[in-house]
């Protein structure tokens, strides 16, 4: 079974901290990491290569050069293989442009049967790309994962995770699978899969290299555009009770029966 | 437009004569591709993503990322707002209804119909009370194939219905159901869709669909347009968006379509649904939440959150840390890695309020915070706050609601 996992390498929003003096972020020795559901997705993916006794996993992320270093660890958790979409030209995608890029680089590494995404990003948070990649490539997804229930070369079951509870999906294969982190406890990279990372080379492929059309990549291929960044409001009238707890507790049960009855 | 790449150099650049070196620029950068070097402000090229927010941040002006505009759709001849109106077993969301309220706003400021788009199988009465909720017109999917959720047939369905009426915006809410079939469908259609949005309005010049939305864990802010495609897309956080009463006198059409079998197909099949009985109100449809986090010490101290949550016949949240201690399901978990949710009011208790859970609740309407550090960062987005002991203050707080609300 040949498996592809998408990953992405994120700035560590839980490093990301916002100054309370200026409401400006502070991302001073803030570190890229991948993305944390990517990992659960590759956890996910080595797994049923094991059981399945075997099988290949293949990573691909685009990004900046270093973003090398996202796919060397995840070689080191026991990766097969991987490459990396990284050109200029690839600079400014949206999610629409992602999703068309990976599309092009998964058909150019021939038949897969089986593709998993983590289900968003901690960066952008769109879970987006997920669903246009299925989209892209014309097969059936399955967003929010928490299990596999039974996989083999033709198809997939599993529970997909709803707002009250869950459904079970089954699919034949080649399909697409984003996964939330109830699925797996992501493995630690092992000794041995440190100096493999270490000597792997890891191909980088332009939008030649993917037969891509460049008016569907990077910047141009973006249909969505930023026109402005703000700090989130800061509430400011927050009544805050610390000495008189007492007297915290009646007021605060006042407010609230008020906002009750105004809900009913 | 030109095949080769322009140059070798991104298409971001730095106007001298406009830039003062005061840095924000630096500091605005997301992955840190900004630095200041013999008093000029440099950009590394091989960290930078043209993410655009320096652009927007710089009171100068000074930086520019050149886009090629490609015009390949006719602008003028997309109309009207569409509301995916979301059913689950046969009842349409509450998610929809608030969307048709926002609809019904922009629809008024463009001067055109709001249309409720509804997929499902023997649904017709529910097409009714979109009329009633604010809809001009409903176009109904009736067929046993879209009775659940499928991403396949579902995305057909409204890719064909698009490609035919042309509506220039069409609003999912941000559930599981939305987000997955609008990413979908925003590649089907080749255009732009922006997720998870907490505001959007109508510019008043060009008349495009303003989409604000919060990135970065919910440390920033960004208002995104879809300039020139269509339609825009958008999907929606619950509960931010305001519902309009039933109006019972409004009148409209109900349009049904057929779909042919081809559009109707779908290789995943839906097996079965099996409801989580841990979570006795529904976390992102609740007016009211109150979650637990570490403070509480032991899982069995949940039962003061639950004695609270009764009170208020509210649903029970908990944050990360406790979830993955195992104290209570997943499904409790409020934050960027579990629900996003926007409640009427929102209780923390014994939560400090990492960004992460901030992610997940900063929208609510009024936000409690009871803790017993009162340098906790959860402090800094409440409307009230109880310096304390929970195990004192909550168990008070709960005996005097109970005797006041019925």
């Amino acid at each position: 079974m040949k498996i592809i996992v998408c990953i992405k390498q994120v700035p560590d929003t839980t490093e990301i901290k916002i100054d309370p003096e200026t409401n400006t972020l502070i991302r001073e020795g803030v570190e890229s990491i991948v993305n944390p559901f990517d990992l659960h997705a590759v956890e996910e993916a080595l797994k049923i290569k094991e059981n399945s006794g075997d099988g290949q996993v293949i990573a691909i992320s685009m990004g900046p050069p270093q973003t090398k270093d996202a796919l060397k660890e995840v070689i080191a958790m026991g990766v097969d293989k991987a490459y990396l979409l990284s050109a200029k030209e690839f600079a400014g995608a949206d999610t629409l442009a992602t999703s068309y890029t990976l599309s092009m680089a998964i058909k150019n590494l021939g038949s897969y049967d089986l593709i998993i995404c983590g289900k968003q990003a901690i960066d952008g948070d769109t879970a987006q790309v997920g669903p246009g990649l299925a989209g892209q490539l014309n097969i059936p997804q399955i967003t929010y994962v928490k299990k596999i229930e039974k996989i083999d070369v033709t198809s997939v079951r599993v529970q997909r995770m709803t707002e009250e509870g869950y459904e079970i999906i089954e699919t034949p294969l080649p399909a697409l699978l984003t996964v939330i982190k109830d699925i797996n406890i992501p493995r630690l990279p092992t000794l041995r899969g440190k100096l493999i990372a270490k000597k792997i080379e890891i191909p980088v492929l332009s939008s030649q290299d993917i037969g891509a059309d460049l008016e569907k990549i990077g910047l141009s291929g973006s249909p969505t555009q930023v026109i402005k960044v703000f700090s989130p409001e800061i509430k400011k009238e927050s009544k805050i009770f610390s000495e008189d707890v007492e007297n915290g507790v009646d007021k605060v049960a006042q407010a609230l029966k008020e906002i009750v009855e105004k809900i009913q | 437009m030109n095949q080769e790449p322009k140059s070798n150099s991104l298409p971001i650049s730095i106007i001298e004569e406009y830039c003062t070196i005061c840095g924000i620029c630096i500091d605005s950068c997301p992955v840190g591709a900004i630095k200041e070097e013999n008093e000029k402000i440099l950009i590394d090229e091989t960290l930078c993503t043209l993410c655009g927010v320096c652009v927007s941040i710089c009171e100068e002006g000074a930086i520019v990322i050149e886009k090629e505009e490609r015009v390949a759709f006719k602008l003028e001849d997309y109309k009207g707002v569409w509301v995916f109106s979301e059913q689950r077993r046969g009842k349409v969301e509450p998610v929809a209804y608030e969307l048709l309220g926002k609809g019904r706003e922009l629809a008024d400021k463009l001067d055109c119909n709001l249309t409720a788009a509804l997929l499902g199988h023997n649904i017709a009465e529910e097409a009714e009370k979109l009329i009633q909720k604010g809809a001009d017109n409903v176009i109904l999917a009736d067929e046993p194939e879209l009775a659940n959720y499928r991403p396949e047939p579902y995305a057909n369905v409204l890719k064909e219905l698009v490609l035919e009426c042309k509506p220039e915006i069409i609003l999912a809410g941000s559930t599981t159901i939305g987000r997955s079939l609008f990413g979908r469908l925003a590649v089907g259609l080749s255009t732009g869709l922006t997720a998870d949005c907490t505001g959007l309005d109508i510019d008043k010049e060009d008349k495009k669909l303003i989409q604000t939305r919060p990135a970065f864990g919910g440390n920033i802010m960004a208002t995104i347009i879809t300039p020139n495609t269509r339609p825009q897309m958008a999907t929606v956080r619950h509960k931010v968006m305001k519902e309009l009463p039933f109006d019972k006198s409004r009148r409209g059409e109900i349009i049904r379509k057929n779909f042919s079998k081809e559009i109707l197909n779908t290789k995943s099949k839906f097996i079965e649904f099996v409801e989580d009985l841990s979570q006795r109100v529904k976390l992102t449809d609740a007016d009211i939440i109150v979650s637990g986090g570490r403070g509480l010490g032991s899982p069995e101290n949940f039962k003061i959150i639950q004695s609270l949550a009764d009170v208020l016949h509210g649903a029970v949240g908990a944050s990360r840390p406790v979830v993955d201690e195992g104290w209570i399901p997943f499904s409790h978990q409020v934050g960027q890695t579990g629900k996003t949710v926007s409640p009427q009011l929102y209780i923390a208790i014994g939560i400090s309020g990492s960004v992460q859970h901030l992610a997940g609740m900063q929208s609510s309407e009024v936000i409690v915070a009871i803790n017993k550090d009162s340098n906790a960062p959860v402090f800094n987005v409440c409307d009230y706050g109880i310096v304390g002991d929970l195990f004192e203050v909550v168990p008070l707080l709960t005996k005097k609601l109970k005797a006041v609300i019925k």
